[in-house]
């Protein structure tokens, strides 16, 4: 069993206009074997805070404190992050020339695991891994992203999240430009990961169309850098219905007052 | 049948670049369908190009000729001049099972002279600098177990030397002669390569000088019928390096394969040329340089230009070139030049990327877990190793992966 926990999160970046506040006091606890959906408008920073949590060097931690299992996540390099069991899915990975996949799978699991892979049932869990996420065999081989589809690329994300066996998960807009065959290819690769019950996930997302396939027991709505308001899925098929505009500017105040009340 | 253009401006997924070049093509082709001139001035066709044995007939070149124009030419003026060779500027040994070296070939005594023709300065006086060029044989039908080396030692840095090689691979003779460049000197080495009929040959040039060598070098080759020609040009040392590899067929079905690795520290300038001739119908040819530029003032260059002619009807070529920059401060050129003057031909393709090893790259892997120094190896290991894992003599494939790891710990420090 282990927690997540975020502590009134404050995150800026460096613009050309100059530092930019962009998440204002964050809170959020997530413990193994629970799915939280983070849902909020375009530029709320959902993604600023997924990305935080994974250390990308753009943004600067003003204030506040990620812990896992109690270690400051903050004062951990990015990689030492990964080890200690954090995993970011990314909504726009990046194509790595010159490494194979099979070369970059093995190297990370390395890595994470600090030993190598027994190699016989490595390469037989990569091979029914990619079968099962509809993966072509011969992209072992190709570089890393590179000339993937977005949704091929969304599919390689999830794969490592499987192999990697991560304590939490954080899915970044994932199912962002995916058709419906390959939301619900992806969708069954994170609940495979979650069924062994080792892991907790954090959904970031826009739509409720992920929440179909993927059931969160936790519903926090982003808008403004702030969480302003939470509940349970039942929050989400609001959502659905009404959309965030009832959390336009002056809004907020009085949800995060009234979640507040109920908590 | 139609002929088919492919361009690929593929990036190694990064944005591109301030300060680099990748230029379009100098493309003619009146015949073919698909034409993307960039709207750049056509150069006239390779195949005007000057060739001579006559010193006079080349300037010192001042920088602004097409073919000079990469070049730090104010490095070259000793390479350039039209001196001999400064005592023991080089020493040389060959190792060859028996009866492969035969003497020394004179100026204008065959087969010296019947594939290269002097086509640049560089090349012409050191062709009129040698008086005896080293002649090695393989003989037809020979499958020589271990490869022919011929090791060129340079006696300091400054020393002027000249060097000429002929090698003849007999008719259906495979073979691999490993031309290996130490130590330092201003050599300018000329390399003439006959490919006999059915003849299976690589010619792989290693360049592991030391810092302050310069070294120039034509390496032409003749591959004949249904014969497989591979010249694998590694550059890692040296101040400066131009190698120009060029090919072209005397009989139909030959192919020819020219591959390069090179990796460009702070003020190195390693430039690479290649020429293949589609002069004869119904052959093959692959053209793939793959370099890594790290620190201040690492420039390379990659010009490939391919000329089928208009009787090398079923022609099938490719070339590409690809650079991984690994810091700031680097130039890589990259000129893919493709002619055509029949649109009967299987395939030409040209592609050429710069990308670079960016934060991005660097951020996606150590996400995953691998620390920045194992992440940094894995990429330029990965992307240097396909033209190493081409030369196929495990003891060289292994100090040259040796080599590499040493550069790269070099752009840790």
């Amino acid at each position: 069993m282990s927690t997540l926990e975020i502590k009134d999160l404050h995150v800026s970046i460096d613009t050309e206009q100059g530092t930019k506040e962009i998440l204002k006091g964050v809170s959020l606890t997530i413990r193994t074997g629970e799915t939280h959906a983070i849902m909020g408008p375009n530029g709320s920073g959902k993604s600023t805070l997924a990305s935080t949590i994974s250390g990308h060097p753009r943004y600067n931690v003003t204030g506040g404190t990620i812990t896992l299992d109690g270690e400051d996540v903050l004062a951990m390099s990015v990689d030492e992050r990964a080890r200690a069991g954090l995993f970011l899915a990314m909504q726009y990975p990046v194509e790595v020339p010159g490494v194979t996949m099979t070369n970059f799978l093995r190297t990370a699991k390395t890595a994470i695991d600090g030993q190598a892979p027994a190699l016989r049932t490595w390469t037989k869990d990569v091979k029914a891994a990619m079968q099962q996420l509809r993966i072509d065999a011969d992209f072992a081989q190709r570089n890393v992203n590179e000339g993937f589809s977005g949704g091929e690329k969304k599919r390689v994300e999830i794969l490592q999240l499987e192999l990697f066996k991560p304590k939490f998960a954080v899915l970044d807009e994932t199912d962002s430009g995916l058709d419906v065959d390959a939301l619900k290819i992806v969708s069954e690769g994170v609940n495979r990961a979650h069924a062994e019950g080792n892991m907790g996930t954090m959904l970031i997302t826009h739509y409720t169309r992920i929440l179909r396939y993927i059931k969160p027991e936790f519903v926090h709505v982003f808008v403004d850098g702030q969480i302003v308001e939470e509940g349970g899925p039942e929050l989400a098929d609001r959502l659905e219905e009404e959309g965030y505009d009832r959390y336009a500017k002056g809004a907020g105040a009085a949800s995060i007052a009234a979640a507040a009340a109920q908590a | 049948m139609t002929a088919e253009i492919t361009t690929e401006k593929a990036r190694i997924g990064a944005p591109s670049i301030a300060g680099f070049t990748e230029e379009g093509e100098g493309l003619v082709s009146a015949k073919v369908d698909h034409s993307h001139n960039h709207g750049l001035t056509v150069m006239s066709s390779r195949a005007e190009r000057l060739t001579s044995f006559d010193v006079a007939d080349f300037a010192l070149p001042t920088g602004r000729e097409e073919e000079w124009r990469f070049s730090p030419v104010r490095g070259l003026a000793n390479l350039l001049s039209d001196a001999a060779t400064d005592g023991e500027a080089a020493a040389f040994s060959v190792e060859a099972p028996e009866g492969y070296v035969r003497g020394s070939l004179a100026q204008g005594a065959a087969p010296r002279g019947t594939v290269l023709t002097p086509a640049d300065r560089a090349a012409v006086v050191a062709s009129a600098n040698t008086d005896e060029a080293l002649h090695v044989v393989i003989p037809a039908e020979a499958e020589p177990a271990e490869p022919v080396r011929i090791l060129v030692h340079g006696g300091g840095a400054g020393r002027r030397s000249n060097a000429h090689y002929v090698l003849e691979a007999g008719a259906n003779s495979r073979s691999v002669v490993i031309l290996e460049h130490t130590g330092a000197a201003d050599h300018n080495g000329n390399l003439e390569v006959i490919v006999g009929e059915g003849a299976k040959l690589t010619v792989i040039s290693v360049q592991l000088w030391e810092d302050d060598a310069k070294h120039l070098a034509q390496h032409d080759a003749q591959v004949g019928k249904d014969a497989v020609y591979k010249h694998i040009a590694v550059s890692l040392g040296g101040s400066i390096v131009r190698l120009n590899s060029n090919v072209r067929f005397a009989g139909e079905g030959a192919e020819a394969e020219l591959l390069g690795l090179y990796f460009a520290d702070a003020g190195q300038h390693l430039e690479h040329r290649s020429f293949v001739d589609h002069n004869v119908a119904n052959c093959k040819s692959n053209v793939l340089y793959k370099g890594a530029l790290q620190g201040k003032n690492a420039h390379t260059v990659w010009v490939g230009d391919v000329l089928i002619q208009k009787q090398a009807l079923g022609t099938d070529s490719y070339e590409k070139n690809q650079n991984l920059v690994l810091t700031d401060g680097c130039r890589a050129d990259s000129v893919p030049n493709l002619e055509i003057e029949t649109g009967l031909i299987e395939g030409a393709g040209h592609a050429s990327s710069t990308g670079r090893f960016d934060d991005e790259h660097l951020f996606y892997l150590m996400a995953r877990g691998i620390p920045e120094e194992v992440a940094r190896r894995l990429v330029v290991r990965g992307f240097l190793n396909e033209i190493i894992q081409q030369i196929k003599v495990p003891a060289l494939e292994e100090r040259l992966t040796e080599a590499v790891e040493r550069e790269l710990a070099a752009t840790e420090n």
